[in-house]
């Protein structure tokens, strides 16, 4: 049998929620960051780079390589391994340096 | 010769004496650029300096980037000459700009007047309701720390330049330079360029240089799409550079970068050799920033970082021997300009040494100015 972290920490979590990624509806447990959410539901990637437009995601998970970058509720550069996830929360792939609107 | 310091003074000054035929080595205590040098910035200004010396000097050493920047290519150095502009809030203080740049003008300055409505055109995100600017085609700037490691290169390829880092100055005397690393040196004359710290390094000697710390934070913002194009900053930065006081002076030059994030930058203060992050002065560098770019209220900064100019109360450099020891050469002292003034001090400490006639009289410089007692 296949023993995910939940049960290896022996964990009852709460009531499961739902937050939006670029429009889809993700089910996140509460306590979960948003790249741990992410990562769950199966996406990798989060971010494009300002420079090849290239995908970017979780690298260290720790808060100190800001590789994670997002655009949470319309704030970018938010760093989604230090960022917790709410219900009815608007996370969005952030583009460059996520100040499209400066441009 | 030995030169005292791996900042931009010491490596611009091993570049001009070694590629006169000089023997040179460099030494400083620590890395190349770790001193002041490392933590500021690299804006090549005319545009803040009034009429007189500094200026001259200034126009000078901009034709000498100008020319450092063809020689080595313009990546080398991170050299962008992107011109400034300073704006006035009213028109109270557009018409003392505009007063002001009439005198830059005389003294080779190339000057441009922007009325208030193609403030715009120059810079699309700056605040509305400013009452005019003045554009300076010559202001440049250099990445300070890449630019003195490029020239100390440079001079260490004419085979006549050694760098001895981690190497710490303990006794000076004529003709004998002792070292804790590398033992004594011996040396014709000496180019004191230990910048915030040259006036230990005189005083080894026994000669007084009344070299101060005037402290300055810089913030640096996440990367953003080109929002700034010039150095931008506010007609009252040049009161707060020709301030004695110790007390804090801040108004914002605000400039963008290659690589995205905008650095708003510096606060004057003197209160000696304090590392301590003084969140006030970085509040109100903030506050003042997006006053001229609106659009940067909603950004956010990433880190701010400081450095301790080398400050000499009258605001010039001490460049030229001392007058009671004329092997040992000051050229150190430019606050908050060193990086701008690097070339051309250089040149004028190699004409000196040389016994050439200097491009321009270098007696406002003379380390003698300060009386002994003042020290
Ligand atoms: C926040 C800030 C922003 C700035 N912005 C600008 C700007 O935009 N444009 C500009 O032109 N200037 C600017 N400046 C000023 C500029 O950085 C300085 O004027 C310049 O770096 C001075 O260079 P230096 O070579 O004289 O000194 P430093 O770079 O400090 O070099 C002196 C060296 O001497 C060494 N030394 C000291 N004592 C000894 C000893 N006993 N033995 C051996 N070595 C020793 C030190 O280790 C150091 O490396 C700024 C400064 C600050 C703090
Ligand atoms: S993954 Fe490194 S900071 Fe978030």
């Amino acid at each position: 049998m296949r023993r995910g972290p939940l049960d290896l920490v022996r964990a009852r979590p709460e009531t499961p929620f739902e937050f939006s990624f670029d429009g889809e509806p993700v089910t996140a447990l509460p306590g979960q960051t948003v790249a741990a959410a992410l990562w769950q539901a199966g996406h990798l990637a989060w971010r494009r780079t300002r420079l090849g437009d290239r995908p970017r995601g979780a690298f260290c998970g720790m808060g100190a390589c800001y590789d994670c970058l997002v655009e949470l509720d319309g704030t970018p550069n938010v760093r989604a391994c230090l960022a917790p996830v709410r219900p009815g929360a608007l996370v969005r792939t952030q583009r460059g340096d996520g100040h499209g609107e400066l441009r | 010769m030995v030169v005292i310091g791996a900042g931009m003074i010491g490596a611009a000054c091993a570049d001009a004496l070694a590629r006169r035929g000089m023997r040179v080595a460099v030494l400083d205590r620590g890395p190349v650029v770790g001193g002041t040098t490392g933590a500021g910035e690299g804006n090549l200004l005319v545009s803040d300096k009034g009429p007189g010396p500094e200026l001259e000097l200034a126009v000078e050493s901009l034709r000498l980037w100008r020319e450092l920047a063809e020689d080595l290519g313009p990546r080398a150095l991170e050299y962008e000459p992107k011109g400034g502009l300073v704006v006035a809030r009213d028109r109270q203080a557009f018409t003392e700009l505009q007063a002001s740049a009439r005198l830059q003008c005389l003294s080779g300055v190339t000057t441009v007047e922007v009325p208030a409505d193609a403030l715009g055109e120059l810079e699309p995100h700056l605040a509305p309701g400013l009452a005019g600017g003045v554009h300076y085609p010559q202001d440049a700037q250099v990445q300070p720390a890449l630019a003195a490691a490029a020239l100390l290169r440079r001079a260490r390829d004419t085979g006549r330049v050694h760098l001895l880092a981690a190497t710490t100055v303990t006794g000076l005397s004529e003709g004998r330079v002792e070292t804790d690393a590398h033992g004594t040196l011996l040396c014709a004359s000496v180019v004191n360029a230990a910048g915030t710290w040259s006036g230990e390094i005189a005083a080894l000697a026994g000669a007084t240089l009344p070299v101060l710390p005037r402290r300055g934070f810089v913030l640096v913002t996440e990367p953003l799409p080109p929002l700034v194009r010039h150095k931008v900053y506010a007609a009252d930065y040049v009161a707060d550079v020709a301030s004695g006081s110790a007390d804090l002076q801040s108004s914002a030059v605000v400039e963008g970068t290659a690589a995205g994030p905008v650095l708003i930058g510096a606060s004057r203060e003197r209160v000696g050799f304090d590392r301590g992050l003084s969140v006030p002065v970085l509040a109100r560098l903030a506050a003042q920033a997006a006053e001229l770019f609106p659009a940067l209220r909603e950004v956010r900064v990433l880190r701010a970082y400081r450095g301790f100019r080398p400050y000499l109360p009258d605001h010039l450099p001490a460049i030229g021997p001392d007058p009671e020891r004329p092997w040992l050469f000051q050229a150190c002292g430019h606050e908050g300009a060193g990086i701008g003034l690097a070339p051309a001090t250089a040149r004028l400490v190699a004409q000196l040494l040389d016994g050439e006639q200097p491009f321009m009289d270098p007696a406002p410089f003379g380390p003698g100015r300060f009386g002994k007692e003042q020290a």
